[in-house]
């Protein structure tokens, strides 16, 4: 009987190709934003407006996650901003070499601002380092502001919070304070904006933050 | 939901790690998975038990070690084991400017067999 040590992670090899991805994308000088949220809670909605919003500013890229369709892509393509669909084909989270082959497929474009918008699901994409710069988490007011405390993980992972749907919250149970409380138990530094993709509200503010963003690397 | 790609993804390290190792049956495997990691025990066993069919793994044992998410509080330099994922503010002084030591481990600690 021999006993091997092996101290490995498991997802060893994922954070391995994810290192690779963000030596890419620093060579490729741009910014990168992995976008996570539950089904429903505007991801794409919120992109449409982002790049209605900055495309005569920035060359923006944008890599679809999602388990079948190519709907999302669709849409986005719709708007005039390079995409790539990747199907997990049931898998319930983008992983870092799904990513870098997604990547090839852009890699002839300028681009400066590179989304990837996960597979919705608040759990499992939380554990996948993808090689980007940092995560953003997208919440609506119809799921309830309870979500911060269940999904801790990816609460805690995120540089920013988009609050979508703002403009439902009078229909809703919603408790801003009690959001606005466990989001700093959780996660103190994280930037949080309020937004409606319907009405456009606030999406200002985000698409202004992302370009100071965008203009903060050195590469 | 993702259990099972964490399981198939230490079934292949650990197949790479056995062939190098010349060990052709493997008896237990211990795995050690941090409270705030995503991963269900219950359903790493289950995944377990569903894919370690073939010879190398058939007879294998699953041994999982839960490990507490521990935090030491920048403010205030206590630490302390946060009971919950979602309290993870000290429970000295209130801050939430804490860093977390332990907590997110998801990682083999060693396997054995012949």
């Amino acid at each position: 009987m021999a006993q091997i040590r092996m101290e490995t992670n498991i997802l060893g090899a994922n954070d391995m190709l994810a290192a690779k991805n963000r030596r890419i994308f620093k060579e490729a000088g741009m910014l990168v934003v992995n976008l996570m949220s539950s089904p429903g809670s505007g991801k794409t909605t919120l992109l449409e407006k982002t790049i209605e919003g900055i495309k005569g500013r920035i060359r923006l890229g944008v890599i679809e996650g999602d388990l079948y369709t190519d709907q999302d892509a669709m849409r986005i393509e719709n708007k005039g901003v390079e995409v790539v669909q990747i199907n997990t084909e049931g898998t319930c989270h983008l992983d870092a070499s799904m990513v870098e082959k997604a990547w090839r497929r852009l890699a002839h474009h300028p681009i400066q601002l590179l989304f990837i918008e996960n597979v919705g699901n608040l759990v499992c994409p939380a554990e996948f380092d993808l090689g980007e710069h940092f995560k953003v988490v997208v919440l609506s007011t119809t799921e309830g502001h309870d979500k911060v405390l269940k999904y801790p993980l990816v609460f805690n992972q995120a540089r920013a919070v988009v609050l979508n749907k703002i403009d439902l919250l009078p229909y809703t149970d919603f408790d801003m304070d009690a959001f606005s409380r466990d989001l700093q138990l959780v996660n103190p530094m994280v930037k949080v904006f309020r937004v409606s993709g319907r009405t456009g509200e606030g999406i200002d503010q985000w698409n202004q933050w992302l370009l100071e963003e965008v203009g903060k690397q050195h590469f | 939901m993702h259990e099972l790609s964490l399981i198939a993804g230490m079934m292949d390290l650990i197949r790479n790690s056995a062939d190098k190792n010349q060990i052709t049956q493997i008896s237990r495997i211990k795995l050690v998975v941090g409270k705030l990691s995503m991963a269900l025990p219950h359903s790493l066993s289950f995944a377990f038990e569903t894919l370690a069919q073939e010879e190398l793994f058939k007879d294998a044992e699953l041994l999982i070690e839960e490990r507490e998410i521990c935090c030491q509080c920048q403010q205030c330099q206590q630490q302390y084991v946060a009971e919950m994922p979602s309290r993870l503010f000290c429970p000295y002084c209130g801050s939430s400017d804490t860093q977390m030591l332990t907590g997110r481990e998801l990682f083999i600690e060693f396997y054995e067999g012949d």
